[in-house]
């Protein structure tokens, strides 16, 4: 009787010490975030189906990470899911990444969900394209859902080339009737409509170069597949848009150069068959800052782009012939302080859009998020124009692990 | 280091030791040349590195960094940091190439949104994850970045030391001036005094615990930064240092940084 609670006690230890230790080099370790989020418009809802004023939201991101082989090769999982007071579009889950990745001295391989960024500006991000817009998390299109790919990165002496086969299409993610910041009237996304007639199966593909020299960084793209951004078709009754996905060709360009305080940019695209012509969009600009302002330990960023698109009153972004002026104001203190606030000028009409986004470490696990969004003066034809109620406040407290 | 300086030295050196007396500058030359060659040859190394922060209260913030670098022959080393404290930052990676006379090359990783960004290296005097140290004082020291003069030979807590004022021939610097406590026997620094572009003293950084690796190579494991102003203090302490790692370029280039860990 006495022996087998011995034995099970000796497996249970034997269990966990040989999961603790093998296989050799297995380093498994979990991270992530919870987030709890605030947002409120102080202005009533076009629509009277929104919410009006206040909005709590719940967020969760854990990531788990091993490797092995001498680190040779990686597995990572991301899991995101948000819950949503008033948005049912927004109370959403994805997988951001599941991937694993075999390296060697000249390639890399990448099979599984993952997610790719390409660019340098700040403004927008024209030449990134790899991975759907998460457009629910929030309208500055820098979340984005998880990609199923197959990447192999050729790594030479004259750069990089990195080459995808995309074989699932991910939609973009829209507000819901009751939500915010969405369109008059509401995306319905039960309804995508595809160019292809293998819809989300169609088959994409990309490849980029990309090198450094001195001060340059330099990158050029191609994509051929279903475009990321759709259009919008009013349904029968005009109680909804459709989107559509067009299967387009993007070339893409994008530099930075380094010049002391001076970082200048540059994207540049050329995108075939989304819209009934070859259309090119670039967003150009610099970043200058003042290090140690005025003998102080802070660092003053300023910040202009010009946001171009030569469809100009036929674009289908906001975005055509307008400029951002902005500032990053950098504390450089222990809770990591940062202040950004920007203007972008439609340089057509009078309208403005403001952005501040500002962010603090408390403790240390602890980091408080706070942006505002101003949209001022929509003329009626301006692509923002459905945005001109949506002026809003947004907090976040996350906690890190 | 710098082949040309490196071949100057090996020309005027004999002239030095043989005939005329050397100039306290070229005496602070020899010695941060020497401090130079003594410390070449480690090819690549690893460490991990604990920041303490200290305010003027005492209280204390920690942070902790993995240290991956190269040495590179003819020009500044390569270097990678991977931050995995505070949590909010896990998962940044910084990578660096140092360069003895033009400016350094730098990336940053910003894990959230997958980004590589290519930043300015102009920011020196800055302070380095809210620490007192800046980055001037934490990236590699190359011969070439100081103009140097020997100014006494002192006994410093028990060692021989050559004490060196050393200026900064890179722009952006912090500082005027830096005052060096040199060991005669490791020709490594015990202390460093600070002065900022006014010519007052800011900070003091002292050396703890050196240990030697592979029978050749001296690192601390504790250095202390006081800043006389602010009150403030950072303590950083290095462990698990390893040597031949068999690193190569590809361990320091924006393919890695993207899958820092």
């Amino acid at each position: 009787m006495k022996l087998i609670p011995h034995i099970l006690t000796r497996a249970v230890v034997v269990t966990i010490g040989s999961f603790c230790i093998l296989p050799h080099g297995w380093t498994g370790e979990w991270r992530g975030n919870i987030a709890g989020e605030f947002r409120y418009f102080p202005q009533e809802p076009l629509d009277p189906r929104q919410f009006d004023g206040a909005n709590f939201s719940l967020a969760a991101q854990p990531e788990y990470y091993t490797q092995w082989d001498d680190g040779n090769q990686l597995f990572v999982f991301t899991a995101f899911a948000r819950l949503d007071q008033n948005d049912d579009e927004r109370s959403h889950a994805d997988i951001r990444e599941l991937a694993w990745t075999r390296i060697s001295e000249s390639w890399e391989l990448k099979i599984g969900i993952r997610k790719v960024f390409w660019g340098v500006t700040e403004s927008q991000h024209l030449v990134d394209i790899i991975n759907q817009t998460d457009l629910v998390e929030n309208i500055d299109g820098e979340d984005k859902l998880g990609q199923p790919m197959v990447n192999l990165a050729l790594i030479r002496d004259w750069g990089t080339v990195n080459l995808f086969v995309l074989p699932y299409f991910r939609e973009r993610t829209f507000p819901g009737v009751e939500g915010r910041l969405r369109t008059i009237p509401p995306v319905d996304t039960n309804n995508p409509i595809y160019e292809s007639s293998d819809e989300e199966k169609h088959v994409d593909f990309a490849a980029r170069w990309s090198h450094y020299f001195d001060i340059w960084d330099i990158g050029v793209s191609y994509f051929y597949g279903t475009s990321r951004d759709p259009l919008f078709v009013p349904n029968n009754d005009g109680s909804a848009l459709y989107p559509a996905y067009n299967i387009i060709n993007q070339t893409g360009l994008d530099v930075q150069a380094t010049v002391g305080d001076w970082l200048w940019k540059l994207e540049l695209i050329s995108r075939d068959g989304f819209t009934d012509r070859r259309y090119t969009a670039l967003t150009g600009g610099f970043e200058y800052t003042l290090v140690g302002l005025m003998e102080t330990q802070y660092d003053l960023g300023l910040l202009s782009e010009y946001l171009f698109d030569d469809r100009g009153k036929d674009s289908t972004t906001p975005f055509d012939n307008d400029l951002l002026l902005g500032g990053r104001f950098t504390l450089n203190d222990v809770q990591s302080t940062e202040i950004l606030a920007g203007i972008i000028f439609d340089l057509d009409n009078d309208s403005r859009t403001a952005i501040l986004e500002a962010s603090r470490r408390l403790g240390d696990a602890w980091k408080l998020t706070v942006e505002a969004r101003g949209f001022n003066n929509i003329e009626f034809n301006d692509a923002l124009y459905n945005f001109r109620h949506e002026d809003h406040l947004h907090a976040e407290l996350a906690w890190y692990f | 280091m710098n082949i040309r300086i490196l071949l100057a030295a090996l020309l005027t050196l004999p002239l030095f030791n043989s005939a005329f007396a050397e100039t306290p500058e070229e005496k602070g030359l020899t010695i941060a040349m020497e401090a130079d060659k003594r410390d070449t040859g480690w090819k690549d190394q690893k460490s991990d590195m604990k920041m303490i922060l200290r305010n003027r209260q005492g209280q204390e913030t920690q942070r902790q960094i993995r240290n991956k670098q190269l040495e590179v022959k003819g020009d500044g080393d390569k270097s990678m940091s991977i931050f995995d404290s505070p949590a909010d930052v896990k998962g940044t990676a910084f990578l660096s190439y140092t360069h003895a006379t033009k400016p350094d090359d730098q990336w940053l990783f910003l894990p959230a949104l997958k980004r590589v960004k290519r930043i300015s290296s102009n920011n020196k005097s800055g302070p380095f994850m809210g620490s007192e140290f800046a980055y001037e004082d934490i990236t590699s020291q190359e011969v070439e970045k100081y103009t140097y003069k020997w100014i006494k030979d002192e006994t410093y807590e028990g060692r021989e030391t050559f004490v060196l004022e050393r200026y900064p021939a890179y722009k952006h610097s912090g500082y005027t001036k830096q005052v060096a406590w040199v060991d005669k026997e490791m020709y490594q620094p015990l202390k460093v005094d600070f002065y900022d572009r006014k010519g007052d003293l800011l900070k003091t950084l002292t050396y703890h615990g050196y240990k030697q690796y592979l029978d050749k190579f001296w690192r601390p494991d504790r250095m202390e930064m006081f800043n006389h102003i602010t009150k403030k203090s950072t303590t950083l302490t290095w462990e698990n240092y390893a040597f031949d790692n068999g690193f190569t370029d590809r361990d320091f280039d924006k393919n890695s940084l993207k899958r820092a860990r």
